[in-house]
């Protein structure tokens, strides 16, 4: 009964965080605003996933942007040279990333801390110089030419703007939704108790490999789901999406949002890009401000800013003395 | 119970365990003593897998355990608390036991579901009443003092519902007070739950009154067991490790 009261819940929330995106351009009907929304739609799946591994798993990947390129060109050129539906692409993709995570995940996650990062850089570089070398198939390093086809399926237009905004949102939401619970479920507490403390997980019976190699998987999936919503909304793929500062940029939004809050990533998500676009159309230095903002994050609010907000409101509820920090 | 036919690991050209054969009945409550470097936390390392031993059988019941991982171990009976609490720093002592509990019923890797499953809850509010841990249910166990972050890793443990439970010096950094509380809530467990039961221990009020009997390690090897009165009397037990100061404590 419980179980049940609490999905539901968690549904109805989902749905109601859908009803108000859906409704939000009536407010802001410019094309900026829905451009917005679709590019933080994207990182928001992408630097979520990142932290299954980050801040659930405590498993940094340096190399995470491996999936955010590999979903866009999948999806971009199953569209493109295979002429597969929408939806085939989308599952395709899942099914290509979910692989390809699983043979990188066996290799990387037996190792520890600096080690797993570097590889997982080691293999999402491998993937970039891919796309650069193969230009036949991938277009190099100037991307896929051409346009990635957007066919209507199920009285779903993804070439007109609005539809495309409103799949998006769709597909944040239930992203979000579906992540939430893999972090709530049993599993997602049996990969805290390994982020804590991997032996100790090994003395109570626990395989540790198999379930980091499970959250591997699973962030890859929604990590190459996040780089298939940006080659919708760009109708290409570019080998930018696989360098990689994509991954960096993930690591600043979980940073900028907070590491132990779920949503935020998301929040870090919608942070940066309006750092970027603000900031971006003042000054060439966007860099400057950004490293700037970053050691901000990293020197005076570690918890980020979701992290900062949760404290702040547990403080003010509890009485003098009693707060504890650090669970949200 | 458990069953060890001289166990071997040896470390570059260190012996650290030299052909240890020890026997341990069910539901018996036995210490393991001797000096520092005698090789007792390695022989716990031996038999729980943390180390894979160079020569020697470890039969846990009808079965070799020897070079099995430490999850294949823990699956077949033994469970184990560490000498420094090995805990999970971020989450609650509820959120801890029910994990471990999960883990035993083989819930851990359950999807689609929330945390806690209800039928966790009733085994962890008992392992957290068997070590009066229900007051602390809600804290973050890095919060913990040190005696009840000692007492979270043994209702880890328990948690497993082990046929053989091993605690390395389960009263090690505690006060004199916490001490005899800690042993005694160790004693009411091993009552209560009826399984064998080895612990490490240096202090020797605590092995002599609690101990059924007393196993003697040093530089390797088993210098002395039998029941606590045997053992403190043992003339190579009082020059290794008691000394004569001790014996002559007695004897006042």
């Amino acid at each position: 009964m419980m179980r049940t009261s609490s999905i539901t819940r968690d549904a109805l929330v989902a749905a109601g965080a859908l009803l108000i995106l859906a409704v939000l351009p009536l407010a802001f009907p410019g094309k900026a605003f829905s451009d917005f929304v679709i590019r933080m739609s994207a990182f928001a799946v992408f630097a979520t996933s990142l932290n299954l591994l980050v801040g659930y798993g405590g498993m940094v990947s340096f190399g995470h942007g491996l999936f955010y390129g590999l979903g866009a060109y999948s999806f971009a050129l199953l569209m493109q040279k295979a002429g597969t539906s929408i939806p085939m692409a989308f599952l395709l993709t899942v099914l290509i990333s979910a692989g390809v995570a699983t043979v990188v995940g066996a290799i990387c996650i037996r190792l520890k801390e600096i080690y797993f990062s570097f590889l997982t850089l080691a293999f999402q570089m491998l993937l970039y110089s891919l796309i650069i070398a193969w230009t036949p198939v991938t277009g190099g390093d100037q991307g896929l030419t051409g346009g990635v086809p957007r066919p209507e399926f199920l009285g779903i237009r993804l070439d007109d703007p609005h539809h495309l905004y409103l799949f998006c949102c769709a597909v944040l939401i239930a992203s979000l939704f579906i992540m939430y619970h893999f972090v709530q479920s049993p599993f997602g507490y049996t990969l805290r108790m390994i982020r804590d403390n991997p032996r100790r997980a090994g003395f109570l019976g626990i395989q540790v490999w198999r379930v980091r190699l499970l959250a591997f998987v699973v962030a890859g999936i929604f990590g190459s789901i996040g780089g298939l919503l940006m080659s919708l909304f760009v109708s290409s793929a570019y080998p930018d999406f696989a360098y990689w500062t994509i991954s960096g940029e993930g690591v600043f939004m979980i940073l900028m949002g907070g590491i132990g809050v779920f949503l935020g990533p998301l929040a870090g998500a919608v942070v940066l890009l309006l750092l970027a676009d603000i900031v971006t159309g003042l000054t060439e230095y966007f860099g400057l401000v950004l490293g700037i903002v970053i050691l901000f994050f990293a020197l005076g609010m570690r918890k980020g800013l979701l992290g900062f907000l949760f404290d702040f409101w547990k403080n003010r509820r509890a009485p003098a003395g009693n707060a504890i920090p650090g669970k949200h | 119970m458990l069953r060890i036919e001289n166990l071997r690991k040896a470390f570059g050209g260190v012996n650290a365990m030299n052909g240890v054969s020890l026997d341990f009945a069910q539901g018996s409550l036995t210490a393991i003593i001797g000096p520092n470097g005698a090789g007792k936390t390695t022989f716990f390392n031996l038999i729980t897998g943390a180390f894979r031993p160079d020569a020697g059988t470890i039969m846990l019941g009808d079965e070799n355990i020897a070079g099995m991982s430490p999850p294949e171990i823990v699956r077949r009976g033994m469970g184990r608390a560490f000498q420094i609490a090995s805990i999970y720093p971020t989450l609650t002592v509820r959120e801890s036991i029910l994990g471990a509990v999960n883990a035993h019923r083989g819930w851990h890797a359950r999807l689609g579901r929330r945390f806690p499953l209800a039928g966790a809850k009733a085994q962890a509010d008992e392992v957290m009443e068997l070590v009066r841990l229900t007051s602390r249910a809600d804290t973050v166990s890095g919060y913990l003092s040190h005696g009840d972050q000692k007492l979270l890793d043994i209702a880890l443990a328990l948690a497993l519902e082990p046929r053989v439970l091993l605690l390395d010096e389960p009263t090690a950094g505690m006060g004199p007070e916490e001490r005899w509380q800690m042993i005694e809530t160790v004693h009411a467990l091993w009552e209560r739950k009826h399984m064998t039961l080895i612990f490490i221990e240096h202090d020797m009020d605590i092995v002599f009154k609690y101990a059924q009997t007393v196993r003697v390690l040093s530089y390797g090897t088993v210098l002395a067991q039998g029941t606590p009165d045997e053992v403190r009397r043992h003339p190579k037990v009082i020059e290794a490790y008691l000394g004569t100061h001790f014996e002559e404590k007695e004897q006042a």
